[in-house]
This record gives C-alpha cells, structure tokens and sequence, in this order.
C-alpha cells in the first residue's frame, strides 16, 4: 500500500505548442502538507486542477487515493472528488447563497445530517476562520480577505481526506494569516489530512509544510523537506527563495529582443506626440 | 481557393458545436437526480426567476398584441363586412401562430439571455468549478433544473399570452368598436378546435422551449470565461435561439397545418 495520497508519474502538460510540465513526477505524502512553489505562470494551478481531474494530462499518469484521474469515468470522478475539498484562488463562493449555506453546502450534498447537526459543523468551521459572525453575509458583502477565510471554511467542511489550498494567504492581513498558518497546521496534525498548499508565500508556506517542490519551466526544480529546501546550493531555489530579480529564473515571459519589439533605435531621435 | 476553406473550416466548426451540444444535453436529460426533493426545491427556485418573472413582458406584450390585431382585423373585415370575424381571427393567429412564436422570442430575450450570461459568469467565477472540485455534478445541480424549467414554463406563458391577447381584443372589438360580444365569442368557440389548434399551439411552445432553453446553457457552460466571452455567448443565445424559433416554426407549421 503506498504511502502517497497523490502520485504524479511522468506527467505532461501543453497549452498548445507550450509545454506546462515536461515529465513531471510529483508524490504527495499522505498525512503531510506538501507545498507546491514557483514562479508565477509555472501552472501550479494547473497542477491542482490536473490532480482534480478537471484537465487532462498529454501523457502519464495521476492516481489519487489509487484511482489513475485522467482516466476515470465521469460518474468514477465525481466519487473521488467527494475525497477532496479545494481552496480557489478566488474563493470562488456561490453567489446566490450566503455565507453559512456555502459552508453548508458540501454538507448538504454529501450527507444525511439534520439541519441542527448542519447547523452546529458550519458554525464550528465558519468560528475557526474567525467568520461566525459573518454567517448571514452574502459574499457580495465580504472583503477579499474575507470571502477566502469563508471558501476554506467550505473546503474542509467535509473534513475531506485531501484539501487543496491554491494562494490561502493571499489578501491576508498578519492576524488572519497568522490564524490560517496554524489552522492548515492544525487540521494536518488533528485529522490527519492531507494539504497541498499552493504558494508565494515563503516563510509561512516553509514554516508548516513537511515537504516541499519547486516547479520552474515546466520541471520540478528543487524537491524536500522545508530544511533542505533552506539549505539548497540550487541557484535557482536560491533566487526564488531570496526573491532575486537576477539568476537563472527568467522574470520575463519569454519575449522577442526588447528594443526590437519596440522598433527602437540608437539613432532614432524619436519622441513622444 | 481559401474562401472554400474558410467555409469548410467553419461548417466543420459548427458541426462540431452541434455535435457538442447535443452529448451535452443527453448528458443533462439523462443522469440520476440526487433526491426527489432536492429536485423540486431547484426546480421551483428556477421557474420563478425564468417563468413567473417572466409574466410581465408576456403580459403586457400580449395585452397589446391583442389589441393590435383586433384594429387591424377590423380595418380589413369590415371591408368585407365580416367584422364579427374578428374574434375567430384573433383566436385563431394567437393560439396558432403569434402565441407560441412572439413568447419564445420575448423568453429568448428576457430568461434565455439571463440564463446563459449567469451560468457563464458562474464560469468565470470558478463556481462551477469548485461544484466539480466538491464532488457535485453542474450538470446536475446548474443545467438541469434550469433547462426543465424552461421546458415547463415557455408553454405555460405562451398559454397566458394568447389568453390575455384574446382578451385584450375583446377589449378593443367589443368593448371600442362595437362588435357584439355575442358574435364575437360563439364565432370564436365555432372555429377554434381544441385538438388542433389549442394542442398544436402548445406542442409548438414546446417545441420552441426544447431550442431555445438548449441553446441558452449550453452557450453559457460553453461561454469563453472573460467578459467579452459572456457578452458573445448572450448574443449568440439571442440570435441563435430567434433563428431557430422562426426555422422550426415553419417546418412545425407545414407538419401541422400544411395541406399536402
């Protein structure tokens, strides 16, 4: 029986001619927050929606829990899926609904719970992210900041097997940031589940993660615990973790020469209209 | 040389589309619905923003259709000195023709429109997104309930349309210009058959609400997710849906009332 709740093997990606991930494999230690890190448009967000099943690999395999994703029936993937709550970047809440009713929501769906029972789980999640107060809000109503403490509220509803943070820190303020560090730490050590924390964030993301990848042009670059991920002479983890602008990541998207793009010229003698 | 390629390019894109469309809605039609009661609860919260929000535009639109008709109907008649005709006139272009055809291009416009820009800005917002992520079908949860609310309210309000438009007539006929009302009922009662034109109307409706309603989330789930891509698709929902009104108005025309 292995150990990993994901494993990624030899897995590629393209968006057209552009390759995502080139042959990637990635294994996700059950019971473990794994940090997934990088560049931003290296599709760390791809990644989780490939371990989602929501896009399919070019070629390789993802099992989830055993079950190989991209090749399970529509109905075989909607039962795997009951295994996972996400995180979106956006939050992603329902709209037409109000804060309690989206936490609630997975609930609803997925079990046979009374509504007192109901009642008292969204309570308990919505006071963990500090947001019990703001139960008959709608999300229109809510700060960025906000509406994402509420989404993660939603995702571990369900207390799921796998949750999937895509940028949880991000809009935080310090106190609120500080609150969903150790609430992440917390439901790992408490229930045991299994977090992929989707992250810029260096210090937090390296603070509670137990094992850590980082992905840059399409290749894992780097991979470990949180300690040999500080230690590494990898020039390239080096300047991701430093925040260096130069260094072997590039900053730019790849681009034609610059002063060609801009048809300038030394002796142009152009200027502004 | 590239002209022929451009349209075969496009013929294969919309075939594809269509082809697309069409395993879609077998997919929405055919799927096991969670509970019975979670059914209706979406169903009825559906049919009050496509239907009943619909009555006012139906209403009003059909009160002056009516009204029209009933003018117009009378300028001609009376020529002949057949102005009693007016109600069979009436009767008869309403619950075969306008009733049907005028409420599901008002139903395209007003909660075909509205149907297809919310489930496509529900894509733009990840929200059906995190459904799947959550282990919950959009197909299910989203499509379906909208899709049978359209089925169930556009023969309803195409009914409510025609009745306020015979009403709106009478108003005009008997009521302004002088038409007697019994002549203007028992005429009406006379040529106006149940089965066929009553019946015919409401298959026609339906007919009508299968198009238009398919279109309409399926050019929303399809819908590029930006706002521009939600503005196309709410086009394409309108103009698709009012082409495909008229086409198969003529073809269930010719079925129905066609004499050959």
């Amino acid at each position: 029986m292995s150990n990993n709740f994901v494993d990624i093997q030899n897995m590629s990606f393209y968006r057209g001619d552009r390759a995502i991930y080139k042959d990637i494999s990635i294994q996700i230690p059950k019971g473990k927050i794994t940090a997934i890190m990088g560049p931003s448009g290296t599709g760390k967000t791809t990644l989780l929606r490939l371990i989602g099943g929501q896009l399919k690999p070019d070629s390789g395999d993802i099992f989830l829990d055993g079950k190989n994703v991209p090749y399970l029936s529509r109905k075989d993937l909607y039962l795997v899926r009951k295994k996972i709550g996400m995180l979106f970047q956006s939050g992603a809440l329902f709209t037409d609904i109000n804060v309690f009713d989206n936490v609630a929501f997975p609930l609803r769906e997925h079990t046979d719970f009374s509504e007192e029972i109901i009642k008292d789980i969204v309570l308990m999640k919505l006071q963990s992210v500090g947001l019990r107060g703001a139960a008959q809000l709608m999300p229109s109503e809510l700060s960025g900041g906000m509406a994402r403490r509420a989404a993660l509220a939603r995702a571990f509803a369900l207390d799921p097997e796998l949750v999937m943070y895509d940028e949880p820190f991000a809009g935080q303020d310090p106190i609120s940031k500080g609150v969903v560090v150790a609430l992440i730490k917390r439901l790992n050590e408490s229930v045991g589940m299994t977090s992929v924390l989707v992250s810029h964030d260096v210090s937090d993301s390296l603070s509670i993660a137990d094992y850590v990848y980082i992905l840059s042009g399409g290749n894992v670059v780097a991979k470990g615990t949180s300690e040999e991920i500080r230690q590494s002479n990898d020039e390239r983890v080096i300047q991701f973790l430093g925040g260096l602008p130069d260094g072997p990541v590039p900053f730019h998207f790849d681009a034609a020469d610059y002063q060609l793009d801009m048809n300038m010229h030394v002796n142009d003698g152009g200027r502004l209209k | 040389m590239k002209s022929i390629q451009y349209i075969g390019s496009a013929s294969l894109a919309w075939l594809a589309s269509f082809g697309r469309g069409g395993l879609f809605l077998f997919q929405v039609m055919f799927h096991k619905p969670k509970s019975l009661s979670s059914v209706f609860s979406l169903l009825f919260k559906q049919i009050y923003s496509v239907g009943v929000l619909s009555l006012v535009i139906i209403i009003v639109s059909g009160l002056f259709i009516g009204m029209v008709l009933a003018l117009q109907g009378y300028t001609i008649l009376a020529q002949f000195g057949s102005e009693q005709a007016v109600g069979q006139l009436l009767a008869l272009t309403l619950l075969r023709e306008l009733g049907p055809v005028v409420t599901a291009l008002l139903f395209a416009g007003r909660a075909c429109s509205a149907l297809t820009a919310e489930i496509g800005l529900m894509k733009a917002t990840e929200q059906l997104s995190s459904l799947e992520m959550m282990g919950v079908d959009p197909y299910r949860r989203i499509i379906a309930p909208r899709f049978i609310a359209g089925l169930i309210c556009l023969p309803i309000l195409s009914i409510v349309f025609s009745a306020v438009g015979i009403l709106g007539g009478e108003f005009v006929a008997v009521g302004w210009l002088g038409i007697h009302g019994g002549s203007f009922w028992s005429l009406m009662q006379q040529s106006v058959f149940f089965s066929t034109d009553v019946v015919n109307g409401i298959i026609k409706a339906f007919c009508f609400a299968i198009a238009t309603t398919w279109i309409a989330v399926f050019q929303g789930y399809e819908c590029e997710p930006t706002s521009e891509g939600i503005g196309r698709a709410t086009t394409r929902t309108v103009v698709l849906g009012s082409l495909s009104i008229l086409a198969l108005d003529f073809i269930l025309t010719a079925a129905m009332f066609g004499d050959f």
